[in-house]
């Protein structure tokens, strides 16, 4: 009966023990803060004269727009920070200067009062010309600050009416700011020019065009932008190679962002201690109109010159990055402290611009650097020597047969030997 | 009837030798036709995670490049297929699908449309990359694939202006065959060819980002067990059998007939 108790009694302890066990590291996980900044995003839509005109689904495409906005707003998710910039709103007149000025916060980017935005969308009436150029570099100031992931969504039914200042140079003058942002496109019922000039803009931060001629599929892709916006990103830390080993920077594992220009190379140096293995990539992006056939070279150095191993990669045609990588196991050693290898990583590319395509600020380009346990080596070609198949088997059994027969012969003289005697 | 006996029981073994082998062609079970992810990556970043077997479909626009990853373990040798349905009107466009490995090194495809050119009224493009079998270890100069994270771009390299930013529907799938024994190389790598792998923290959090952070369905294997075990066993069992039977062959029933007992 004491024994019975006891069990029970243990039972009941270990049960508690176990769900004890259990619930504190998941009521641990819920209370920590996440650590992340909440994403941002800035709708710039364009309130230009033309989007009076009525070829959306029968209505105009102002009031596709408010639609979409309307339905938008109302599926934010929680967490992010949505703000709203118009261009050609304000400004009715002829006068070209005052109308590329014409850019003003609707909504500010912050906390979402669903309410009070769509009040504001309300007001709107198709008025001005179209400053894209202006409203992006004004969007790009409404959302610094702020580690998490940043996007402008613009919406735009004609192209920039406001030369010399193209808005593809701003974008691109934008990203090389480092601050992580994307702008996406979105072309109401666009022309050929207007596409050309919002996929310009698109691929200038490795954003998405759209082109919308429906109102559903307005709504739809601005909602998948905004959803987008709130997924969990790895942001890219900002770096500056030097252009020689001597005097370039000392990385740990992580995600780096850098620039690299045109015919040039960029340095970087990491410590891997002996026994540990050296893993990096290298992604360089053609942000602005690149010439057919290109190519990236990673290649890891040491402090002498002497080149490890590289890692390239080269193509042809329309793309978006081009990347490479290579990996460096070091070998283990027997002194207790020996000291780390610094290996220098050298990045170039063999981008070349399109004619009339400036060539600064430099390529943007992506680096991961992982250093982890070194792999185990291989003594064999096969796993652990070990051999497999019917010429395996038949080989065996025909030596062992063998040995056998001459096993039978040698112990059968024996007898007859040990008879003998 | 030593002899025989030894004979049917290695036969016996030999039989149950083809089994392992027979198994090898057969698909991984992970594969089960469950629907995935109804949205794709733009940057290897930004990548969306896809299981082996698994369908994701994807809405985009022509021009966008779509990314998703898939973690592919040793010994199994991956399919990429991809399936972009068109707009109604549309300009001859060139499709392409790029498969790289967690390095971000581009892999070669065995066989497999990789490219292709959807006429101007084609409906639908299907494009397939067929990549090599997966190895437990190279060495750091080779270009061999490893196990870890492989990243699928699709995208339209050929396309007219005018066709910039139509919607396309995409549709993605990674078969994957386990290849077994015939597969399994010495040496291993430490940690899977996953980025980020280093800077992973320690303990799982849901809403934490990592650059890829899915496992195969049974976690990343060990790589110590292969079918070759079996079949090196199985051929010293039978080496030994076969010695027996040799041996009865020469050494004959026993003591000779003609010795007296006792002699």
């Amino acid at each position: 009966m004491i024994t019975r108790t006891r069990l029970a009694a243990g039972a009941c302890a270990l049960l508690a023990a176990l769900t004890a066990g259990i619930a504190v590291p998941a009521g641990a996980a819920a209370g920590e803060p996440t650590g992340r900044d909440a994403p941002k995003v800035d709708l710039v839509l364009d309130v230009s004269g033309s989007m009076r005109a009525r070829d959306i689904d029968g209505q105009s495409r102002m009031a596709a727009a408010k639609q979409a906005f309307n339905e938008v707003l109302d599926a934010t998710p929680e967490e992010v920070e949505l703000g709203i910039r118009t261009l050609g709103a304000n400004y009715p007149g002829d006068d070209r200067r005052t109308g590329c000025k014409d850019t003003a916060q609707l909504y500010p980017v912050g906390p979402l009062d669903r309410t009070e935005a769509k009040t504001a969308v309300a007001t709107l009436t198709p008025t001005g010309w179209t400053p894209i150029g202006p409203a992006l570099l004004k969007a790009a100031d409404d959302l610094d600050g702020g580690a998490g992931s940043k996007r402008i969504v613009l919406i735009s039914d004609g192209e920039d009416t406001c030369a010399p200042l193209d808005p593809c140079e701003v974008a691109r003058e934008i990203a090389a700011k480092g601050i992580g942002l994307t702008i996406d496109t979105l072309g109401l019922v666009p022309t050929a020019k207007l596409s050309r000039q919002l996929s310009c803009i698109a691929e200038a931060t490795g954003g998405t065009y759209t082109s919308v001629e429906h109102q559903d599929e307005l709504t739809d892709r601005v909602n998948e932008l905004v959803d987008r916006a709130a997924d969990p990103v790895v942001t890219p830390v900002p770096a500056e190679g030097a252009d020689r080993c001597a005097g370039a920077p000392a990385l740990k594992s992580g995600l780096y962002t850098d620039r690299v220009g045109f015919g040039q190379q960029r340095w970087y140096r990491v410590d891997v201690p002996p026994g540990k293995e050296l893993r990096a990539s290298v992604s360089v992006a053609a942000d602005r109109a690149v010439n057919p056939g290109y190519g990236v070279l990673l290649r890891a150095v040491t402090v002498k010159g002497r080149e490890i191993v590289r890692g390239e990669a080269a193509g042809t045609g329309r793309t978006d990055v081009i990347s490479t990588g290579l990996r460096h196991p070091k070998a283990g050693s027997d002194e207790e402290d020996a000291p780390a290898e610094a290996v220098c990583l050298a990045v170039a590319h063999s981008f070349s611009a399109a004619s009339g395509v400036r060539t600064t600020p430099g390529l943007p380009l992506e680096l991961t650097v992982d250093v982890v346990d070194g792999p185990g080596e291989a003594a064999d070609v096969a796993a652990f020597g070990l051999g497999r198949g019917w010429w395996l088997l038949g080989v065996l059994i025909l030596t062992g047969f063998l040995a056998g027969l001459v096993w039978g012969w040698l112990s059968r003289w024996r007898v007859a030997v040990w008879r003998t005697n | 009837m030593r002899v025989v006996r030894a004979v049917s029981a290695a036969l016996l073994t030999l039989g149950l030798a083809a089994a392992p082998a027979a198994a090898d062609a057969s698909p991984s079970p992970s594969q089960d036709g469950s629907s995935g992810p109804t949205r794709a990556g733009t940057s290897f970043r930004t990548a969306t995670e896809i299981e082996p077997g698994q369908e994701a479909t994807a809405g985009g626009s022509t021009g966008d490049y779509l990314y998703w990853s898939v973690p592919v373990d040793t010994g199994q040798r991956p399919t990429v297929r991809a399936t972009v349905k068109l707009p109604d009107t549309h300009a001859s466009q060139t499709w392409q699908v790029d498969v790289y490995d967690g390095l971000r090194r581009r892999q070669a495809c065995r066989y497999g449309a990789q490219t292709r050119t959807a006429a101007a009224d084609a409906a639908s493009v299907e494009l397939a990359c067929a990549l090599r079998t997966v190895r437990a270890w190279s060495e750091p100069w080779a270009n061999d694939p490893l196990p870890g994270t492989y990243y699928i771009r699709l995208t339209a390299t050929g396309v007219a202006t005018s066709d910039l930013g139509l919607p396309v529907d995409t549709r993605v799938r990674v078969e994957s065959v386990d290849v077994g024994g015939a597969a399994a190389v010495d040496g291993s790598l430490a940690e899977p060819l996953v980025p980020g792998i280093a800077t992973r923290p320690e303990e799982d959090r849901e809403d934490a980002a990592v650059l890829a952070g899915l496992e195969p369905e049974d976690g990343w294997t060990s790589g110590w067990w292969s079918d070759r075990w079996v079949w090196t066993a199985l051929g010293g069992a039978l080496a030994a059998l076969a010695g027996i039977a040799g041996y009865a062959l020469t050494r004959g029933a026993g003591r000779p007939a003609r010795v007296p007992p006792g002699a």
